[in-house]
């Protein structure tokens, strides 16, 4: 089963128009637009606060946007949430897989959500570039398991249905380097299969290795493109200093 | 309903959950036998050796004999006798009785023509007291068939009831009633803390993206705790059966068939309280709230549901806990057959599929339209 290409919207896997989304009077995500192609990794980058995780919410049909409009495969994310469900993976910024089971528990588990059946997840398990250390620790329970392990593994958790488009919320924070390479590998893996992957990071070295960025600050995206064409725009050596170029700069403004 | 895979798949992580946490396992059988044991003995020690004060107009020899059988049982203690009847309010403010029996002058030529009776004035400020009180004195006077009235003295007014107990064995009566009120308390707790347990670690937004439906969930989840609490019902009445030998005079099975139903509509209210708490605490909190003082108090555990203040009594119709006691008591200590407690069965049958229609309906909703904070 290989995602289709984007229907319905000449391959675009997810387009965001004008979407927004308040929380009382404070508006966490406010009337942002843009597109992420089929198959390509769309890095989201942004500080603590800017509305990375809000935006990702709606996208998977948590909560529904304020205002605006937001498609994912070409489903209405207000409408079609049921179907959406069914099209993507998701592997929020919390790591939310069942510490008390062990390893092959919880990817049964998440299998069965979707459907599988044992020997279907065995197979896939198998199939997966995690296979050996999944294998190694598959009688554990998940508490025991080194950080950089419960991260592949949930991962592993959200492409066990082969998702059309898969989120990512920060799937790397707070382990090693190595660990980060490792996972950014299964990532490049999963694209070249066909998966569309959206994925929000702190990690600025992390936006390099994706296909295009959209850089949010406070809400709106202050700038988007390829890496390449957003470091000769602002005419920086690397995405940090654009980030922090972009970022200082309307902070100045705001001080205005 | 269909059986899907995604419902085998939450029942089993839920059984999973459950083995996984021996020490809270360990806790939920102990509980409810502690609770029994300690509420028990407690309640049976408060019944011996009731203080009665006299007042006796008639002074005949049937007026000894009530009193020397009265005084040959181990429930009742004469304390005092008086001379008038102005005497018996300050007898109970100086707490020397608790209860006053009063004997009319003529009793024994009445008692001969079969009209003899005789009055039991109780003490109402611990209604509590005053309910058993009356109660034994009641039995005692069948068993010894003396025709008695009972009236109650201010502040509160109580009616007299018979309690299906002739053995005059309070254990008897008030331990099925704690089995229902702890397995109410039980499974309302275990619900609801399980699915607040997951909004709390973030696994229920994990679960929630995936394609599995609002009943799948709450299903999938009820079942494993149906099949506990059951098990903990078996114990806790093995138990109470063999410490305090309470009779069990009707069919197990059926005891079995109505414990099921019973737990069903007792763990739907946890399943309610759990569409709205979003941490153990408030779900632990709310579950205690909801249980504790409903089943104690408006389920005809401690007060007979017939006496009730009407609005007090409609109340009553939404605590399981008081269909469960008419469907226990009756089956333990009368031997009631099937047909008679079909009503109870029904009403709880009712109840429990409302309670869960609802929040599978408010879960769809949190799903569709509110935004959750988090
Ligand atoms: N349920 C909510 N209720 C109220 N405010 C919220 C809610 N969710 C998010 N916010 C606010 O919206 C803003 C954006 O939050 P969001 O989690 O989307 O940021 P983020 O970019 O993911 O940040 P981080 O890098 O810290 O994860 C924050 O100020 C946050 O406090
Ligand atoms: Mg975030």
């Amino acid at each position: 089963m290989s995602p289709p290409a984007g229907r319905l919207q000449g391959g675009y896997s997810v387009v965001v128009e004008d979407l927004s989304r308040s929380f009382g009077d404070f508006c966490a995500v406010d009337r942002i637009s843009f597109q992420v192609k089929d198959g390509e990794i769309f890095g989201f980058l942004g500080a603590n606060g800017a509305g990375k995780t809000t935006t990702i919410r709606m996208l998977c049909g948590l909560i529904l946007p304020t205002s605006g409009r937001g498609l994912v495969e070409g489903l209405d994310i207000g409408k079609e949430a049921e179907e959406i469900r069914k099209i993507i993976g998701y592997m929020s910024q919390k790591f939310s897989l069942y510490e008390d089971l062990t390893v092959s528990e919880n990817l049964e588990f998440f299998g069965g959500l979707y459907g599988l059946s044992h020997a279907q997840v065995t197979r896939k398990v198998k199939e997966s570039a995690t296979a050996a250390d999944l294998e190694a620790f598959s009688g554990r329970r998940t508490r025991e398991i080194p950080l950089g392990l419960k991260q592949r593994l949930a991962l592993t958790c959200a492409v066990m249905h082969n998702p059309h488009v898969l989120f990512l919320d920060e799937p790397t924070a707070g382990v090693d380097p190595i660990s980060r390479r490792d996972f950014w590998a299964l990532i490049h893996e999963l694209a070249s299969g066909g998966t569309t992957v959206f994925v929000t990071t702190h990690y600025m070295d992390e936006a390099e290795y994706c296909n295009r960025l959209a850089v949010m600050h406070k809400g709106r995206i202050a700038a988007s493109g390829s890496p390449k064409s957003l470091k000769n725009r602002y005419q920086k050596g690397s995405i940090e200093e654009m980030f922090i170029g972009l970022v200082g700069r309307e902070r100045t403004a705001d001080d205005d | 309903m269909m059986i899907s895979g995604r419902l085998l798949a939450v029942m089993r992580k839920e059984f999973i959950h459950i083995i996984r946490d021996p020490r809270s396992l360990v806790l939920i059988f102990l509980w409810p036998v502690i609770m029994v044991l300690l509420y028990g003995t407690a309640i049976t020690f408060d019944i011996k050796e009731i203080r009665i004060g006299v007042l006796d107009f008639d002074h005949s020899r049937v007026s000894r004999e009530l009193l020397r059988d009265l005084t040959a049982s181990d429930y009742f203690r004469i304390s005092g006798y008086l001379d008038k009847r102005s005497e018996i309010d300050d007898g109970f403010l100086k707490g020397r009785f608790t209860a006053v029996l009063v004997i009319p002058a003529g009793f024994e030529k009445q008692k001969a023509l079969n009209t003899g009776r005789i009055q039991l004035i109780v003490d109402g400020s611990n209604s509590n007291t005053a309910t058993v009180v009356i109660q034994y004195f009641k039995s005692f006077c069948m068993l010894h068939q003396w025709e008695s009235g009972v009236a109650v003295s201010a502040p509160l007014s109580l009616h007299p009831r018979v309690w299906y107990n002739p053995d005059l064995k309070s254990a008897h009566f008030i331990v099925p009633g704690l089995i229902a009120v702890i397995l109410m308390m039980i499974c309302a707790q275990l619900t609801s803390i399980t699915l607040a347990r997951e909004w709390e670690t973030g696994t229920f937004e994990q679960i929630l993206v995936s394609p599995v439906l609002p009943h799948e969930i709450i299903l999938g989840k009820l079942a494993p705790y149906l099949l506990l609490s059951l098990s903990v019902s078996v114990v806790t009445l093995a138990f109470s059966v063999a410490v305090f030998k309470v009779p069990f005079r009707g069919s197990l099975l059926l005891l079995l068939v109505l414990s099921i139903v019973y737990i069903y509509a007792s763990l739907s209210i946890g399943v309610l309280i759990s569409t709205r708490a979003r941490t153990q605490q408030v779900a632990l909190l709310a579950s205690q709230i909801l249980t504790l003082l409903p089943s104690f108090l408006l389920s005809g555990f401690i007060f007979p549901v017939l006496y009730m203040p009407l609005v007090l009594k409609a109340v009553t119709y939404l605590v399981p806990a008081r269909y469960y006691l008419v469907i226990i008591r009756g089956i333990m200590l009368k031997g009631v057959g099937p047909g008679d407690l079909a009503q109870p069965c029904l009403l709880l049958v009712l109840f429990g599929t409302f309670l869960i229609a609802f929040s599978i309906h408010r879960f769809k909703t949190v799903l569709e339209k509110a935004p959750w904070a988090g």
